[in-house]
């Protein structure tokens, strides 16, 4: 019997080693918040963190910031006052800034096995600098690579035992893809319902996507 | 004597050219007040880049669903009709031309459509890009909305060459501006519209770019 469903947060962060890359959803709603607790508490450390923006001064990913143990951030912008602005400003982060439609699509390029695409997002601008550029149907295009992550955080309503997720509303965001991008999708849900009770058309990631489960009521 | 319009002026103005059936995503800043001046009956589906097709009025504090929010991170509601998709989709929508139009706010645009929207210098320690970019390769049109002259100097951004980093070359359509609506063409900036009161060379002696009389001027 298929079952993904793991008891405890300890459990559920097992095995995350120094130096992996954590994929973490989330865009005001839908950040698996007690899974990023469980990370910190987890201990793993040089990890490259890939989030849609760097953060505030408070929450879950100042918190994990603030931790030390993320040695590079790859995200569509940092708020200079911010715990990962000054981090940087001190020279304690890298930071890669990608455009937030190239970096969902380099990470939804690595669950679909893209090795690299061509786009004409920033092929104009300084981030084009020193990258490689051509022309395509007449249009100037910058190369881009796919984000692998070994770890993705996410953040569910419900799942079933097979990994069968829905997301809510707009807490949705990257967490299907950011569960195709990774070897090991971990997912908080809120609720957990039995096989088959999710409609088959309406599930948003499928369970061959995800690796545990871990049921935290909301 | 003319009187420039304020933001929510800018912001009703742009409302005006939307028509229905429009697929439109609206930036931060003086846009994301555009959608409170379409008329409720006239339909135009609003996107956001979070993955919501169909943004509606801002919600009441006790209707508050603390699971749907903007790309500004507020909390929203979401039309009839609505649809949510995942963020590489939402960025698809962005990137693969499905947007009829977006509206972009701007520290400058050059006559020949670049857009500069995102840093006022190269040497900006912290870098913040978010979508703009994306949008603004991506859209069918791109209309910009910004004050005329910046705000101490009364430097034109209507420029003939953008002096911040670009975001995007070629891109802008159209400029509302807080004095003017400027249409970007081969030729250069065309004056499409103006305030009341306002002549076409007093908007010139505050534009830096050479101005072309519209049709109508």
């Amino acid at each position: 019997m298929i079952d993904k469903f793991v008891s405890t947060r300890a459990e559920a962060m097992a095995g995350i080693a120094d130096g992996s890359v954590i994929l973490l959803a989330g865009f005001g709603a839908g950040t698996p918040e007690y899974l990023v607790a469980g990370l910190i508490e987890q201990g793993a450390k040089d990890l490259t963190l890939v989030v849609n923006a760097g953060g505030r001064d408070d929450g879950p990913i100042a918190d994990l910031l603030a931790s030390g143990r993320v040695k590079k951030l790859i995200c569509s912008f940092v708020r200079p006052a911010s715990v990962a602005g000054r981090l940087y400003q001190a020279g304690n982060l890298d930071l890669e800034i990608v455009p937030q439609g190239t970096l969902a699509e380099r990470i939804r390029a690595a669950g679909a096995g893209v090795q690299a695409f061509y786009t004409p997002t920033a092929a104009d601008t300084l981030l084009a600098e020193g990258r490689e550029t051509r022309v395509i149907a007449g249009r100037n295009c910058l190369l881009e690579y796919p984000i692998h992550g070994d770890v993705a955080l996410i953040d569910a309503w419900e799942a079933d035992r097979w990994g069968n997720l829905t997301h809510r509303d707009s807490a949705r965001n990257y967490n299907p893809i950011m569960a195709m991008a990774a070897k090991m999708a971990i997912v908080q849900t809120a609720h957990v319902v039995p096989l088959g009770a999710i409609e088959p058309a309406n599930v948003h990631t499928a369970g061959v996507f995800v690796q545990r489960v871990l049921h935290v009521p909301g | 004597m003319f009187k420039p319009l304020d933001r929510n002026g800018i912001a009703a103005r742009i409302a005006r050219d939307i028509p229905e059936g429009w697929f439109v995503n609206l930036g931060i800043g003086i846009p994301t007040g555009v959608s409170d001046f379409v008329p409720e009956d006239r339909e135009v589906i609003f996107h956001a880049e979070n993955g919501v097709i169909g943004i509606g009025p801002a919600p009441a504090p006790k209707d508050i669903n603390p699971y749907l929010v903007n790309a500004g991170v507020q909390h929203i509601t979401l039309r009839t009709g609505g649809a949510f998709v995942h963020h590489a989709d939402s960025f698809a929508i962005a990137r693969g031309g499905h947007l009829d139009l977006c509206v972009l706010g701007a520290f400058e645009v050059s006559e020949n459509g670049d857009i500069a929207n995102w840093a006022r210098s190269p040497d900006e320690p912290v870098k913040q890009v978010g979508g703009a970019m994306d949008l603004a390769v991506g859209a069918k049109r791109l209309w910009v909305a910004m004050e005329h002259n910046t705000k101490g100097g009364g430097e034109s951004r209507i420029r003939r060459v953008c002096s911040y980093p670009l975001t995007a070359k070629g891109v802008v359509r159209r400029v509302y501006t807080d004095l003017a609506v400027l249409d970007v063409t081969p030729a250069g900036f065309v004056v499409v519209d103006m305030v009341e009161g306002l002549t076409f060379e007093a908007l010139q002696e505050r534009t830096e770019a050479t101005l072309i009389r519209g049709a109508s001027r």
